[in-house]
């Protein structure tokens, strides 16, 4: 089995890649249309901003791909978000295929943003992946159709969704430690 | 609702965790990735790697060193040691460091924190402060690696945080002088003064010697974690224990 890790521009993509690696698994880190389209399942890796992600994947023509792709997508923290209609970040126009928008934390409601640290996660549809995950994120998604997991940090928010082959968590698995490790077989055994 | 951090730093020195008192006399305590993976295992909320020459020998933290790390340890990784611009940050994040924490380099050129948050996002940006009670005022100090290359700035470390979050500093790092290595709890005072302004995370680093200064710290101030060193690295206090430890008086802490 093969995973491509889409690089979409940020830095510290190779966080992810040693996760993978420390699961034995293949990654590939790649920004190429050729290589990622040889590829069994895709990362949208979490690094980077709404606006620059975008726009390396339009200059890449990799918008189009992953939208068209059949192949199971999961998206991490930034790479959650670009799956959805639009993001605050930058006002920003993103892939569409799921309904929603990104927006900011506001600083009235929670103690300090970024929202940085381990939070609860509760998941709807697999218990065995409700846990304590790492999250360092200023946007997010309160609610959405597909949302499956949600967390609390002055509201609740989703950050888990699930809809046909794309998987999405707004936290990062591969910093998460044993739960995250879970969550990541849990996405490679359904490839 | 976040988890309070309980955070172990690696002060590293030529390759070696080291661990001075009140930034002097660095004796050697341990190897890199046996503490790294060490911290990992005991159930670390994150862990940073400072190479407390880097600033003071004009050199940047090595890049060998935080891939390994990086490859080894599946939590949080925050990256400090004379990082002065876009190109050194780039280099460390991309050898898998997840944050990168400036400080000298912040106060000589204080546009690096913009520039750093514009092109990775502020939740890469940790601001380190080594802050100093003197003449009735909290002052910040720079170059602290070394005792030959100390500075005081004359920043008052409230001024400074002031400016540091409006630049994109994502979370800051407030080491608290006067406690350093002397392991008689932390700067609760300085700590509620200095959050009193402060809208991103605040971690508390300096002067942990017990368990009950973590629990004092994470009760008695609003840090989001609490960062330590030669407590861990001497094996004084376990992370394991103390978190058992601190669930019990029911911080919220993460399992």
């Amino acid at each position: 089995m093969k995973i491509g890790i889409v690089d979409s521009g940020g830095a510290n993509l190779n966080s992810i890649y040693y996760s993978f690696k420390r699961l034995n698994i293949d990654s590939f880190i790649s920004n190429s249309l050729d290589e990622l389209s040889q590829m069994d399942a895709l990362v949208l890796p979490g690094v980077g901003s709404a606006g620059k992600v975008m726009e390396t994947l339009s200059n890449k023509n990799l918008d189009s791909f992953i939208k068209e792709t059949n192949k199971p997508v999961l998206g991490i923290c930034i790479g959650m978000q670009i799956l959805f209609d639009y993001s605050e970040e930058d006002n920003t126009e993103c892939l569409g295929l799921i309904k929603g928008t990104i927006t900011k934390f506001n600083k009235k409601d929670v103690i300090a943003v970024p929202q940085m640290g381990w939070n609860k996660v509760e998941c709807m549809l697999d218990n065995t992946l409700d846990g304590y995950y790492y999250f360092a994120n200023s946007y997010f998604n309160k609610n959405s159709d597909y949302t499956v997991g949600y967390s609390t940090y002055g509201n609740q928010f989703s950050s888990i969704i699930k809809k046909d082959n794309l998987l999405g968590c707004q936290f990062h698995p591969e910093k998460s430690s044993d739960a995250g490790e879970v969550f990541l077989k849990n996405f490679i055994n359904s490839i | 609702m976040l988890t309070k951090r309980i955070i172990p730093c690696l002060d590293v020195k030529n390759g070696y965790v080291v661990k001075g008192v009140q930034f002097k006399n660095h004796e050697i305590v341990g190897s890199i990735l046996d503490l790294a993976s060490k911290y990992n295992k005991d159930g670390a909320d994150e862990l940073v790697f400072y190479d407390i020459g880097a600033s003071t020998y004009d050199g940047v933290v090595s890049k060998e060193w935080v891939k390994q790390i990086a490859e080894l340890i599946n939590i949080p990784f925050c990256v400090a040691g004379g990082i002065k611009n876009l190109k050194d940050a780039k280099n460390i994040l991309n050898n898998g460091a997840d944050k990168i924490s400036i400080n000298s380099p912040a106060l000589a050129n204080p546009n690096l924190i913009q520039e750093l948050a514009n092109e990775f996002g502020s939740q890469c940006v940790v601001v380190g402060i080594d802050s100093r009670f003197i003449d009735n005022k909290y002052i910040v100090y720079s170059n602290t690696g070394d005792e030959k290359t100390i500075k005081n700035t004359q920043i008052e470390t409230k001024a400074w945080i002031d400016q540091i979050q409006n630049l994109g500093a994502g979370e800051i790092v407030l080491n608290c002088m006067n406690k350093d290595g002397v392991k008689d709890g932390y700067d609760i005072t300085q700590l509620n003064i200095m959050l009193q302004n402060c809208d991103v995370p605040l971690i508390a680093s300096g002067g942990a010697g017990t368990k009950d200064h973590f629990k004092d710290v994470l009760t008695k101030t609003e840090s989001s974690g609490a960062l330590a060193a030669s407590v861990f690295h001497k094996d004084l206090i376990n992370i394991n224990e103390l978190k058992d430890f601190l669930r019990n008086k029911s911080i919220n802490i993460r399992y």
